[in-house]
């Protein structure tokens, strides 16, 4: 018998019958010694057992139509428009609708700065790439991706490294925007925070002052140099976000 | 194909089981694992664990479920289980068995969403703590913690109906 003390983690991997078969028989012996943690062990045993055919009803019932996995391979094998290219249309619609929220705003009020529009789809491609858990980036190879969205662009994209601040390279997509397409990289760092930079050549505004992104649940920065916009955008307040827009801004200056 | 389809087949009562729990809404959570099993099966050669797709397939689904909690957040939609239409729960179950079902369902129902999402996942659903893990997208020792913090808070929830049934259960009985 080994002298590893028995943890918390040991109790609930026997109640879960999860123990090597020498480890379980350590258990079974402490549990003898000790009445007070076996009567606690018991009744977690018992608890499994309740949910476990409480909930058994469940998965036995029919399953109804809507989740006949033939149908459903058939439905999404049948030659249609990749899932990819209805997230384009979706973003479209969605950069459209922002567009023309955009035009109107710009009808009641002075400001029609290009950045706003720019920082409006960073945003965008923030809500519903950075969330994405199965697919956030369409491709990861750094080479490949630059090649493909400087072609996209039609001029040479440089990948910001944001390395040194603790953030790597995810991958990144070209993403469609009222204003012709723009490469959309991202990044996240140890734990897991992600964030994003977009980028695309700008018809107004060619050269503009670092700004903040107004209000919302994401935050971060927008800016023009030469003719091409930038927005980095993350989760939470913009000022955190700052160090890492000057570190764009600085390596795309260097071209 | 056929592949595919014998490898996924077998897990959607079990897939339908762990939405019910999260979403506690019927059509919800059949909403939920069709999306789940559109995907799967589009994505199906990105998965990683080749021998077992039952981890993947949890994952999707979770991930699909947390999206579409924090749509609904704002919106505050939210059928608890005591508002479920009598003949929605546990349709070929007998009386008894049905009212058990019920106030087991209800008490898990009580636990944080963290917590039974671990518990569900481990104590039900056969995945192993790493598999959990995985799916949750946390680290192996914040399962176990939360694992633990489930089967106490659930114990102390079942031991104080056993000691003096609530409200509710009295109603039900009185119901049936």
């Amino acid at each position: 018998m080994s002298n590893r003390p028995i943890t918390e983690d040991d109790l609930h991997a026997y109640v879960d019958r999860a123990l090597e078969p020498e480890r379980e028989a350590e258990v079974v012996a402490y549990l003898e010694k000790h009445s007070d943690v076996a009567k606690r062990i018991a009744a977690f045993s018992d608890q499994r057992d309740l949910l476990r055919s409480a909930l058994l009803p469940i998965a036995e019932e029919p399953l109804p139509p809507q989740l006949n996995l033939a149908r459903i391979i058939e439905s999404q094998r049948r030659p249609r428009p990749p899932a990819f290219r209805w997230a384009i249309a979706a973003m479209l619609l969605l950069s459209i609708g922002g567009l023309s929220g955009w035009v109107i705003r710009g009808a009641t009020q002075v400001s029609t700065s290009g950045l706003t529009a720019l920082a409006q789809e960073a945003s965008e491609s923030y809500r519903v790439y950075a969330s994405d858990h199965i697919r956030p980036v369409e491709l990861r190879d750094s080479t490949e991706l630059v090649q493909w969205v400087s072609s996209q662009l039609r001029q040479p994209v440089k990948l910001p490294d944001l390395s040194k601040s603790g953030y790597r390279l995810m991958g990144g997509r070209v993403v469609p925007t009222a204003h012709g397409p723009a490469a959309m990289f991202m990044y996240d760092d140890d734990h897991g925070e992600r964030l994003v930079v977009l980028t695309r050549p700008m018809t107004s505004d060619q050269n503009a002052p670092m700004a903040p992104l107004a209000g919302g649940d994401v935050g971060g920065f927008s800016w023009a140099d030469g003719g091409m916009g930038y927005s980095l955008v993350g989760h939470g307040a913009a000022e955190s976000l700052r160090p890492l827009a000057n570190e764009v801004r600085k390596q795309a200056r260097s071209i | 194909m056929n592949d595919m389809l014998h490898q996924i087949e077998p897990v959607i009562p079990a897939l339908r089981r762990y939405a019910r729990s999260l979403v506690r809404n019927y059509a919800a959570a059949d909403d939920l694992v069709q999306d789940c099993l559109e995907r799967a099966v589009r994505h199906w050669e990105q998965r990683h664990d080749d021998g077992n797709p039952r981890p993947w397939l949890f994952a999707i689904l979770h991930n699909l479920a947390v999206s579409q909690f924090r749509r609904t957040a704002t919106r505050g939609q939210h059928v608890t289980i005591d508002e479920v239409p009598d003949h929605e729960i546990g349709q070929n179950a007998a009386q008894e068995q049905k009212l058990m079902c019920q106030e087991v369902i209800g008490k898990l129902a009580r636990l944080p969403d963290e917590q039974r999402a671990v518990l569900l996942l481990i104590a039900v659903e056969d995945l192993s703590y790493a598999e959990a893990a995985r799916v949750l997208n946390i680290p192996i020792g914040t399962v176990m913690s939360r694992l633990s913090r489930a089967r106490e808070r659930l114990q102390q929830e079942l031991e104080s109906s056993s000691a003096k049934p609530s409200g509710n259960v009295v109603q039900l009985r009185k119901n049936s």
